[in-house]
């Protein structure tokens, strides 16, 4: 029987929660690296075993965290994370411009095929590399170039949250930052272009439709077609169908089409997930119901999903990276929230329970099947 | 010997559980001891000092016998104490929040 392992990311701490295929009876172990925050855990599909983590501190600053036996135990390594040349400068919120500096790191992703391979998101956003496990970081600057100057911090700091590696092309990625917008490459990270045609931002950007500065929450794929991309913008649900080359709104009948996360599912590649959130200014749920939206049509139309969340006093948020699907038949859901819940449901988000009540705030969430 | 003691998070992360000693080159300075330190220690490179400029850290303060010693310049000789090894280099998470 297989096991179900998720890594989980809060503010305080990592944990690791673990079950069998039902997913019913968990354990939960941490928390590991405790006090620390941990913007993202992670591991990798090519040596499952392979754990990455992204712990920081407003105190100690970033220190980056590998596993090779599974969470058992763990190694520092690298925590260079040096802009390349001279950083240059990027919009800052009164306009002027303010030189890049390095904060932290949101997001690692690992390669597909070589675990010493692994990407890195950081704020000031950023995109490094890694093809020694981690011990040393180089950036790919091209990204910068793409009008990085007109890049602007969102309320949660200018960083680089997204990285999608294309399964079928090893050369193409996409990434998102806030607020920046989307940007793809085709030649492994060298060259860069924004993908952001289709997307509106009123009352946010001077020019609504500009090629950068849109704030992107979050990117999702399904690997059986890796031109179909789903997005969920600071404001609007959007659909690419073009790698990303134009988007068009699919937000249709959600409550609210603010949010942070947006996946796909395992096997359907036409079902996606959100989680709607009241607005910018309340980062919590419309009228205190915890919901899932699911769309089984790729977007336009939405039906909640209910069965085991709290349906009333519910004042969480579901943060961009905590949320995550897994690879059994029967997919599994799963997310955390800012008030330390982490939900499970083992039937596509029909039926829905808590593993754990009472963590810290949840940043991340990533799920692993183990034979 | 030079003792230095760390935060909780930073002996968490060297995996000690007290005061590190560190034998240092002469003279002893802020410098001087902040290379041992990390040199004993790789984890905590980064942590206390920035990588490249080796500037402290904004939420980080040094004392010894009872000074702050943060604003010293890091090539200045630190207090005869430290530098017997009778008082520790302390490294302090500084007070910061609400």
């Amino acid at each position: 029987m297989s096991e179900v392992r998720v890594l989980v990311g809060t503010r305080k701490g990592a944990f690791v929660l673990r079950s069998d295929e039902q997913r019913k009876d968990w354990t939960v172990e941490g928390p590991h690296f405790p006090g620390w925050e941990i913007y993202h855990i992670t591991g990798t599909p090519s040596d499952p075993n392979r754990l990455y983590a992204s712990q920081s501190s407003g105190w100690f600053g970033q220190v980056i965290q590998r596993s090779d036996d599974g969470g058992k135990t763990w190694e520092t390594v690298g925590n260079e994370f040096a802009y390349d040349g001279v950083p240059g400068t990027h919009q800052w919120y009164d306009g002027s411009q303010h030189p890049w500096e390095f904060k932290r790191v949101w997001h690692l992703e690992p390669s597909p095929t070589n675990p010493d391979s692994v990407y890195a998101g950081v704020e000031d956003a950023a995109l490094f590399h890694s093809d020694d496990g981690g011990k040393t970081w180089q950036e790919l600057p091209g990204l910068r170039d793409v009008k990085g100057n007109l890049w602007q911090p969102g309320a949660g700091g200018m960083c680089l949250h997204t990285i999608v590696l294309s399964p079928d092309d090893p050369n193409r990625m996409f990434v998102a930052i806030s607020a920046a917008g989307a940007f793809r490459t085709d030649d492994g990270g060298v060259t860069w272009r924004p993908i952001n045609e289709g997307l509106k931002s009123e009352f946010e950007l001077p020019d609504a439709t500009a090629e950068v500065g849109h704030c992107v929450h979050s990117i999702a794929m399904h690997p059986s077609n890796p031109n179909k991309l789903f997005m969920q913008k600071h404001w609007d649900v959007m659909r690419s169908d073009n790698g990303g080359d134009s988007w068009h709104e699919v937000s249709g009948n959600l409550p609210s089409d603010f949010g942070f996360p947006i996946a796909v599912h395992a096997h359907e590649p036409e079902t996606i997930y959100v989680v709607p959130i009241t607005s910018d200014s309340f980062h919590f749920p419309p009228d205190g119901k915890l919901r899932v939206y699911r769309s089984r049509s790729g977007g336009d139309e939405w039906e909640a999903l209910t069965n085991g969340l709290p349906q009333s006093d519910c004042y969480v948020n579901v943060l961009r990276n905590a949320f995550a699907v897994d690879s059994l038949d029967s997919c599994g859901v799963y997310f955390g929230t800012t008030g330390g819940q982490v939900y499970v449901s083992a039937d596509s988000g029909d039926h829905w329970a808590p593993i754990v009540h009472d963590l810290p705030p949840v940043l991340s969430v990533e799920v692993q099947i183990l034979p | 010997m030079i003792r230095v003691t760390l935060p909780t998070h930073l002996r968490s992360l060297a995996q000690v559980a007290g005061p590190v000693e560190l034998q240092v080159a002469e003279p002893i300075t802020q410098r001087a001891i902040l290379d041992a330190l990390e040199a004993a220690y790789p984890m905590l490179r980064g942590t206390i000092r920035d990588v490249a400029t080796k500037e402290r850290r904004p939420f980080i303060r040094f004392f010894a016998c009872g000074d702050d010693l943060s604003h010293e310049p890091a090539d200045a000789a630190v207090p005869a104490e430290v530098a017997l090894g009778t008082e520790p280099f302390r490294v302090i998470g500084a007070m910061a929040g609400g």
